[in-house]
């Protein structure tokens, strides 16, 4: 094994983490009581919950090794929007069923392999983590690849959808795969995996799945980026308007 | 979505291996695939079942409510096919 990472680069890389289950998590959270059918709403609830299970798990432990005291809900809810590195692809807004459906593919066809890559991290509690996270990952992927094709290749209202879908996330995709100083630190010490390594998986995933669906992938001309540097698009400021406002109001309210 | 396109499945959980399956419910959904995963997300959120099965509720015959005399009460005379006849000896502890 290379160079050891140190404490404070796996913290920053356990809440980047953590900060993109949750914001995904919680905009899935705000489908419930909105979804298309009763089924797919407990689906989608369904999912927001395993997110923030897993974001839960990540801040926690980013907590105990930066030894500060910091628990979960500091990160979460008491943060400002430039110290959240979450990928701008999560907090897109929800938009209709068929973009809400199709960003939750991209991110699971990602984090599918990501899990699997990290579930023999050199750090044991983020090893465990991700073991419990790819069975999560892996249902999602699953559920929202069948959507995927059953909009893209269902009636041409759907199949529209899934398309404008398609042009406004897509641009989204290419920061996932991006590598910066933090990635290569924890990859050279075998903490997780260099995320432009999964780009292969990734792609074979989308490919099949768009096949099947009738989409075509679009070139990316402008990748968006930003997020792991804290520069948000305008929608996350409401979003964490929203995620926050309980413990902004009503500082420590437990329940 | 309309019933045509989303047909009702009927889901049966076995929540343990050696019981047999039990029916949950139903669900809508418009093939066997979607309805497999709406029976997981709709049936098993605290740990119901280890296995699930889905079947097309049209693909039910049922019995009519209307026969339930002809069909049933002839057996509530008989109360000799249920087993409690039987001396149970003293040896046989559990039974």
């Amino acid at each position: 094994m290379a160079q050891e990472a140190s404490t404070t680069s796996i913290v920053t890389f356990l809440t980047r983490l953590g900060d993109d289950q949750l914001v995904l998590g919680h905009r899935l959270s705000e489908w419930c009581g909105h979804a298309p059918t009763l089924e797919e709403d407990l689906a989608l609830a369904n999912m927001g919950l395993d997110l923030i299970g897993q974001a839960r798990a990540l801040y926690t432990r980013a907590g105990e090794l930066e030894g500060e005291g910091r628990g979960e809900d500091d990160f979460a809810y008491l943060r400002r929007e430039v110290d959240y590195q979450n990928l701008l692809l999560v907090e897109r807004p929800n938009g209709d069923f068929a973009r809400t459906i199709l960003k939750q593919f991209y991110f699971a066809a990602f984090m599918t392999p990501f899990w699997q890559g990290t579930s023999n991290s050199s750090d044991e509690a983020l090893a465990a983590i991700a073991a419990k996270a790819v069975k999560e990952s892996t249902y999602h992927l699953r559920h929202s690849a069948e959507w995927v094709i059953r909009l893209g290749d269902g009636t041409a209202e759907s199949a529209n959808r899934m398309k404008c879908a398609v042009d406004d996330l897509h641009a989204y995709t290419d920061e996932m795969f991006q590598s910066d100083a933090l990635t290569k630190e924890l990859a050279g010490a075998g903490v997780a995996p260099e995320p432009a390594t999964i780009k292969v998986q990734w792609q074979a995933s989308v490919t099949e799945i768009f096949d099947a669906a009738n989409l075509a992938i679009p070139e990316i001309a402008w990748p968006q980026l930003g997020g792991r540097q804290g520069e948000h698009t305008e929608d996350m400021g409401h979003l964490l308007a929203e995620l926050q406002f309980m413990q902004r109001a009503y500082p420590g309210l437990q329940w | 979505m309309t019933e045509a396109r989303t047909p009702l499945w009927e889901v049966f959980i076995r929540p343990r291996n050696g019981l047999s399956h039990k029916h949950v419910g139903s669900v809508h959904a418009a093939d066997a695939t979607m309805a497999l995963q709406a029976a997981r997300d709709v049936y098993t959120r605290r740990g119901e079942g280890l296995s699930v099965w889905v079947v097309p509720s049209a693909e039910i015959t049922a019995s009519d409510p209307a026969d339930k005399d002809a069909l049933f009460e002839p057996t509530a005379s008989k109360i000799y096919r249920h087993p409690t006849f039987y001396e149970v000896p003293d040896e046989v502890e559990n039974m």
